[in-house]
């Protein structure tokens, strides 16, 4: 593998692939050698010749030569022998077609049992069907019905034979009226069949032959398709495939011996019998109406087709995806000051991973020099340098740098030769955490080699990749090919990746205190003075200062105009940020809590930054930035603004303890009241239940009318509880801040913590089940009231009594199932939905076409554009466009002349 | 099951096995054996069994003429046909076709003509929402602005070779990963249940035949729908109603006989008279008995045969006796709406809706999919996958950019049909042998492949990464080749 490496440059591509039967002819004319022994290994550890690992079939151990072809283990593709069967045997893979076949043909002249106008028929449907571009699953009907057309005839339109009806006794008998026949009689049965009665049936036989679905030769696989692996103890240890032939192969000697020793049919019909299982077991060894062949061990083994199927089978696990080289994985962490283009890579893998470097004219003496360091070159303060560890020659051959041969191979480099090069800071890798769910799982970023063993990145970046860094680990490839490089950092870099193609929203963006210190900085707009200020400044690298405001003399500046510097020139915006409350009627600019906000040319003039400003999926900010000034401006914006942020939260700190959901004994008890009063009003309804008096919903029974009643009520109160909490939790409280600016938990969290925490509910409902009429043994059997179905009147923080726990813990098991359940669903769902749409493409013509080249769409959703383009799914922002072309002034007077002609 | 009672039918009369087993296979029933000429039945079995079968089964022999019998050999089932066509129902002429699309107004033309002058037809949308905005424009500003919006328009334009599938495919299944797994109560309508989340997305993409929650909204027609009484009306005619639903049903061993006890209030309620009920519970073809009615609010029915088997079968005939309603909706729930009452549906049977004079046919809509597809065709089948998919993403509250969701809709209504996403519809009819192999059922797919001598062209994705090459979309799609000029010697 290593040694010949294609050539770069031209790529010749497979044209197409065929496939085929093979006849029993072909099968004796590749193979390499007749296996008649079902011997393996003679007593000295050689092969036997003409038995199973005979070296005809390849070469498994490194240093010997192959016995057909003559190369060594990396040339030997391996070849396939055969076994001469001594009775015919059917293959189970086709016994349904077979079974077809004999059901449809003539028992005595092998004709299809159609008549010739049938067949006119049903050629025509089949030609009209191909035109119109039927699928294979088309034809398959088309067949089938044939198939059974011919099948209910019960003579024979060709020779008027009278036909007998043929059963299968699953797995692979078959009977005529009761009858048994053997596979040789069906073998001659197909062979009767003429060619041009195949096609009807679904068969080419240009490619396959019926008769060769009943097999007389048995294709013996190269011994690198299941190699024999050396215990440590010594002994040899066969593959399943072989143990399965070596089966065959004695069975197969018996059924021989004692059908040329003319010993009598009962025997020889037994031993053909046990032919056939052995050999449907080395096709398919979950064959269904007969027992699995077991391993010694008892384990079940693996054949052929328990080799292609399935999760770990070789086309899901080895061939839709494919080990490879230059790559790591390690445990991920945060780190603010990165760009969110980078990746912290750890020395340790940067030594590992490296990049191929052709050599040149231009880059030799270079080349030279970086070769000569060695393997693991530090520079003059300690500090990491890169290090060459392969040279590859001319001729394919790698020669491995080492401390010792460094200075001697740096001498001899050629141009033309290859060195592998160690990461060096501004490479270009790819990033990924599983589950791969969309593209943004998987971006390019540039190397920063770093000390420690993690890999880090900035925590803005977090959003896409679904991560945290709770323990969670990532992936890094390193590109090889300058096309790969180039492509990675056009398409794939993180900052190209800002807008998401979901939503033509932002899927990158501020976090957490990303948010908050947002928020602290500029809500109110707070007045800082020149230490902070400076600091602010300097950690994100900005040396303009803006102007200053003079209060009582002193240079001050403000936290919108500090803010600002982040946002590009001309950036034109009006929204409602996060904390906002959805006035009835808005005061705009004199909003009391400062959530209108404005910017204007560039500069916030009113409003407080949080998350629908700078936040992933919602920072509107961002969203415009990287759209109309490219993702350029957006990264800088970003970067800029994040680290402002952070910042800013560090100059008064900020935490938060169990004391922010501290609440006055006054509320305390008027939520006690609420509770309390909510609890009687459902035991009211109880009452009314119990004695009838319950009004029964329309369309509802009266139990159910009670639940619904119940759960509103209580909902109601813990709502109710919430807000009396709510009220005494205001914008200085820490907690509050995270939860209104959308930085962490919400509103919900905080008056669970600190009020009530509600109804328990199990699919929807008060929970009812547990005991015998009753949900815990705490309670009265038939006890209908609000806690004895689950409603939880304490807070987090006060804590749980006894029976509230239990509730508690059913609650939060439903949805830890959920979750789990979940997860496995839709895992399948989008296998499926990529499976169904991967290869739709737009092509030139921008209609959408799938590969048998139909049109799927004209346009690519129907105004070809690129969602992630969009304004959220809109081709033009028209009111911002206006904005733009004719100015403020202008847009004004637009609006108000639309507003008067009764418009918009 | 049906062709396996056809043949017990057969053999109970003392037909062969064999002649039963070829004319179930030949997909005969005893009805249709009845009628059928003597000719077609000759195609399956000898004459001499067809005279014998005959005889049995106490039919006479028919013959047909030549143009019958050419009808009869083609080899779609001709009896269903034919019973369709008893019950065919006259196209109601009245059906409007209702403007959803709205014709260009003059000024939106002048958009579109100038867009089109500039290289770039705008789609409709488009020019109707920028039309909305630009009336206080003078022509000169317009045309500035129109450049603009072109200029815009092309940018956001998606590129060639833009592997949009593959996109839309983890755009839809991307957030699946947050929605939530339970049933809950429609919108405004607490007493109907639907299935949202997940599982009705993926009821969605397997264009499952029948919902597991199937509703309908009815929508009525202007004259209805502000009369509350007329709406009731309506909504107890579609509404199946049981006799159970109305009376009482007993067993009265003493004289082998059911008694049905009417609720006269519920009578009223739904509007039922006694009469309809007996008329009704002598349509139902299994009871043979006779209905006598006793009284205002009594039905009997005597069991013809004195065993308690027959009793229990009768009363659960009776019980379970429709009496009015259509099939398949179980309940029925008025609720007022800005445009008048609206009634939904627990279950859906959208083909009946159009043949109620008060039901407006052309709003009135249903949330099952094959439904939709059945009675107004593909085209209205790919908008019902929009909107149903649509909507289950937005009441998750997740933003899903619609056309995503239209890329697969198009494609599970490609062919003519609804087909699922999954191994029974797309996935297991692709043209990429590799590619079917390595999504599910791999040997099967790769045995048949031989069978015919199927050729993999290697155009798809799957396919290309089984075989090691570079994938036919993004950037694998073109090929630079740098081709350097030689120097010239001088
Ligand atoms: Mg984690
Ligand atoms: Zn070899
Ligand atoms: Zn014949
Ligand atoms: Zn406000």
């Amino acid at each position: 593998m290593m040694a010949s490496r294609p050539k770069r440059g031209v790529s010749k591509r497979i044209q197409y692939i065929k496939f085929a039967h093979i006849s029993p002819e072909e099968i004796r004319k590749m193979s390499a050698v007749k296996v008649i022994t079902a011997d393996t290994y003679d007593d000295d550890g050689f092969p036997i010749e003409m038995g199973l690992m005979d070296p005809h079939l390849g070469v498994i151990e490194p240093g010997l030569r192959c016995r057909t072809c003559g190369a060594r283990v990396e040339d030997c593709p391996g070849h396939f022998g055969h076994i001469d069967l001594a009775m015919p045997v059917i293959h189970v893979g086709f016994i349904k077609d077979i079974k077809r076949l004999l059901q449809s043909t003539c028992r005595s002249c092998g004709r299809i049992l159609l008549t010739e106008k049938q067949m006119e028929e049903e050629e025509e449907l089949r030609f009209m069907l191909g035109s119109l571009g039927g699928d294979t699953t088309d034809f398959d009907h088309l067949m089938k019905r044939t198939a059974k057309d011919a099948s209910v005839r019960t003579v024979c339109p060709h020779c008027d034979a009278e036909q007998l009806k043929i059963t299968l006794d699953k797995p692979t008998t078959f009977r005529e009226e009761g009858h048994k026949l053997t596979p040789k009689e069906v073998r001659e049965r197909l062979e009767r069949i003429p060619d041009e009665d195949l096609m009807p049936m679904g068969l080419n036989h240009k490619v396959s032959r019926p008769e060769w679905m009943i097999l007389t030769a048995l294709p013996v696989p190269p011994v690198t398709v299941r190699p024999s692996i050396t215990l440590e103890s010594g002994e040899r240890s066969e593959d399943d495939l072989t143990h399965k032939l070596v089966d065959v192969l004695r069975i197969n000697q018996r059924l021989r011996e004692n059908r040329d020793a003319g010993a009598p049919q009962l025997i020889v019909e037994d031993l053909w019998e046990l032919l056939q299982y052995h050999i449907t077991t080395y096709f398919d060894n979950q064959t269904s109406g007969i027992p699995p062949a077991r391993h010694r061990s008892g384990r079940p083994l693996k054949t052929l087709v328990q080799r292609l199927k399935g999760k770990e089978g070789r086309f899901r696990s080895n061939l839709s995806g494919k080990r490879v080289n230059f790559s790591a994985r390690t445990v991920i962490s945060p780190d603010p000051v990165l760009s969110i283009n980078e990746v912290g890579i750890p020395i340790k893998a940067s030594r590992e991973l490296t990049i191929p470097i052709r050599v040149n004219q231009f880059n030799i003496d270079i080349v030279k020099e970086l070769t000569s360091r060695g393997i693991a070159p530090v520079g003059p303060h300690g500090e990491y340098l890169p290090g060459v560890n392969y040279l590859i020659r001319v001729d394919g051959r790698r020669i491995k740098i080492t401390d010792r041969n460094a200075e001697l191979v740096s001498e001899g480099i050629e141009i033309g030769q290859t060195i592998e090069r160690q990461l060096v800071d501004g490479d270009i890798v790819l990033f990924n955490r599983q589950p791969s769910l969309h593209r943004m799982s998987m971006m390019a970023h540039k190397v920063r080699v770093m000390p420690h063993k993690t890999f880090r990145f900035n925590l803005c970046v977090c959003p896409p990749y679904n991560a945290d860094f709770d323990g969670d680990e990532m992936n890094v490839h390193v590109l090889q090919s300058p096309e790969a490089i180039a492509e990675g950092r056009i398409l794939m870099l993180v900052q190209e990746n800002i807008l998401s193609p979901r939503f033509g929203g932002p899927v990158i963006g501020g976090i957490h205190d990303n948010i908050t210190g947002a928020f602290k900085l500029t809500h109110n707009n707070p007045l800082l003075n020149k230490a902070d200020t400076s600091m602010i400044l300097s950690k994100a690298n900005i040396y303009d200062w803006p102007e200053p405001t003079i209060v009582d003399g002193k240079e001050m500046w403000s936290g919108k105009d500090i803010f600002s510097i982040a946002l590009p020139d001309g950036l034109n915006l009006i929204y409602k940020s996060s904390i906002c409350q959805q006035c009835d009627d808005c005061k705009e600019m004199n909003c009391d809590i400062d959530a209108y906000v404005m910017v204007k040319d560039g500069q916030l003039l009113a409003g407080t930054i949080d998350e629908k400003s700078v936040g992933a999926f919602k920072g509107k900010i961002l969203d415009k930035v990287s759209r109309d000034y490219g993702a350029d401006a957006g990264r800088i914006f970003l970067e800029t603004s994040s680290k402002m942020a952070l910042a800013a939260i560090m100059i008064t700190g900020f935490s938060t303890s169990i004391d922010d959901e501290d609440i006055p004994e006054e509320a305390k008890i008027q939520i006690l009241e609420q509770l309390r009063q909510a609890i009687e009003k459902v035991g009211g309804y109880v009452e009314a239940y119990r004695e009838g008096t319950l009004e029964a919903m329309p369309g509802r029974s009266l139990e159910e009318t009670l639940e619904v009643e119940a759960m509103r009520i209580l909902g109601k109160a813990r709502d109710g509880a919430g807000q009396i909490a709510g009220r005494y939790l205001g914008l200085e409280n820490s907690a509050v801040i995270m939860a209104k600016s959308g930085a962490r938990g919400s509103m919900l969290n905080l008056s669970q913590m600190a009020g009530c925490i509600g109804q328990q509910a199990v699919r929807g409902e008060r929970i009812s089940r547990g005991y015998h009429h009753r949900t815990l043994p705490h309670f009265h059997k038939y006890d209908l009231g609000a806690d004895a179905k689950g409603f939880v009147t304490s807070s987090y923080k006060v804590g749980l009594a006894p029976t509230e726990y239990f509730f508690h813990s059913m609650g939060g098991r439903e949805g830890l199932v959920d979750t789990a359940v979940r997860t496995s669903r839709s895992g399948y769902m989008q296998r499926r939905l990529i499976n169904a749409l991967e290869d739709l493409k737009v092509v030139n013509d921008s209609t959408v076409r799938n590969t048998a080249n139909t049109i799927i769409q004209f346009k690519f959703g129907e105004d070809g554009i690129d969602p992630s383009r969009s304004v959220q799914g809109e081709a033009v922002d028209i009111d911002d466009t206006l904005l733009k072309v004719f100015g403020d002034k202008r847009f004004k007077n637009i609006a108000k002349e639309l507003k008067a002609a009764g418009g918009e | 099951m049906a062709r396996k009672d056809t043949v017990n039918a057969l053999i109970r009369r003392g037909v062969s096995a064999k002649v039963s087993e070829a004319l179930a296979n030949a997909n005969f029933k005893i009805g249709d054996l009845k009628k059928a000429p003597f000719e077609l039945i000759t195609q399956f079995i000898s004459e001499e069994d067809a005279e014998e079968l005959l005889k049995l089964i106490g039919a006479k022999k028919t013959h047909i003429d030549k143009e019958q019998l050419k009808a009869a050999s083609k080899k779609k089932a001709p009896k269903k046909e034919t019973k369709k066509k008893d019950k065919e129902i006259k196209p109601r002429m009245d059906f409007k076709m209702p403007d959803k699309v709205p014709k260009m107004t003059d000024f939106e033309k002048k958009i579109s003509t100038m867009a089109i002058k500039l290289g770039t037809p705008l789609p409709l949308a488009l020019v109707q929402k920028v039309a909305a905005k630009v009336k206080p424009l003078d022509e000169k500003e317009m045309k500035i602005f129109i450049e603009e919006i072109v200029a815009i328009y092309n940018r956001r334009l998606i590129d060639s070779n833009e592997s949009a599938g593959i996109v839309s495919a983890q755009s839809i299944g991307e957030p699946g990963t947050q929605m939530t797994m339970r049933t809950f109560h429609y919108a405004g309508v607490a007493e109907i249940n639907v299935t949202l989340g997940l599982p009705r997305l993926i009821e969605v993409v397997d264009a499952r035949r029948t919902p597991s929650t199937p509703m309908m909204t009815v929508y009525l027609k202007d004259h209805v729908k502000h009369d509350l009484d007329k709406v009731k009306m309506v909504a107890s005619n579609i509404e199946r109603t049981q006799l159970i639903d109305v009376a009482t049903v007993e067993t009265d061993i003493e004289n082998m006989q059911v008694i049905v006890k009417l609720d006269q209030k519920k009578l009223a309620e739904k509007n039922i008279k006694i009469d309809e009920i007996k008329s009704s519970l002598e349509k139902e073809r299994k009871l043979k008995s006779d209905v006598l009615v006793e009284g205002k609010k009594m039905l009997v029915i005597k069991t013809e045969e004195a065993s308690f088997r027959k009793l229990q079968q009768i009363f659960e005939i009776v019980r379970d006796c429709k009496i009015k309603g259509i099939e398949g909706i179980n309940r029925a729930v008025i609720r007022m709406s800005d445009d008048g009452y609206i009634i939904y549906t627990e279950g859906s049977n959208l083909a009946k809706m159009p043949e109620i004079e008060e039901v407006d046919p052309s709003r009135t809509t249903t949330n099952s999919i094959t439904e939709i597809y059945t009675v107004l065709g593909v085209e209205a089948g790919r908008n019902a996958v929009i909107k149903e998919a649509g909507a289950t993403l937005d009441e998750q509250g997740l933003t899903v950019d619609k056309r995503h969701i239209m890329l697969v809709a198009d494609i599970m209504t490609n062919d003519g049909d609804v087909k699922a996403i999954g191994r029974h519809g797309i996935s297991g009819r692709k043209s990429s042998v590799l590619a079917r192999a390595a999504f599910e059922i791999t040997s099967a797919h790769l045995l048949k492949a031989g069978l015919i001598g199927e050729v993999d062209a290697l155009d798809g994705v799957a396919e290309n990464i089984i075989v090691g090459q570079p994938v036919t979309v993004g950037t694998g799609a073109v090929n630079l080749v740098y081709s350097p000029k030689k120097r010239r010697n001088k």
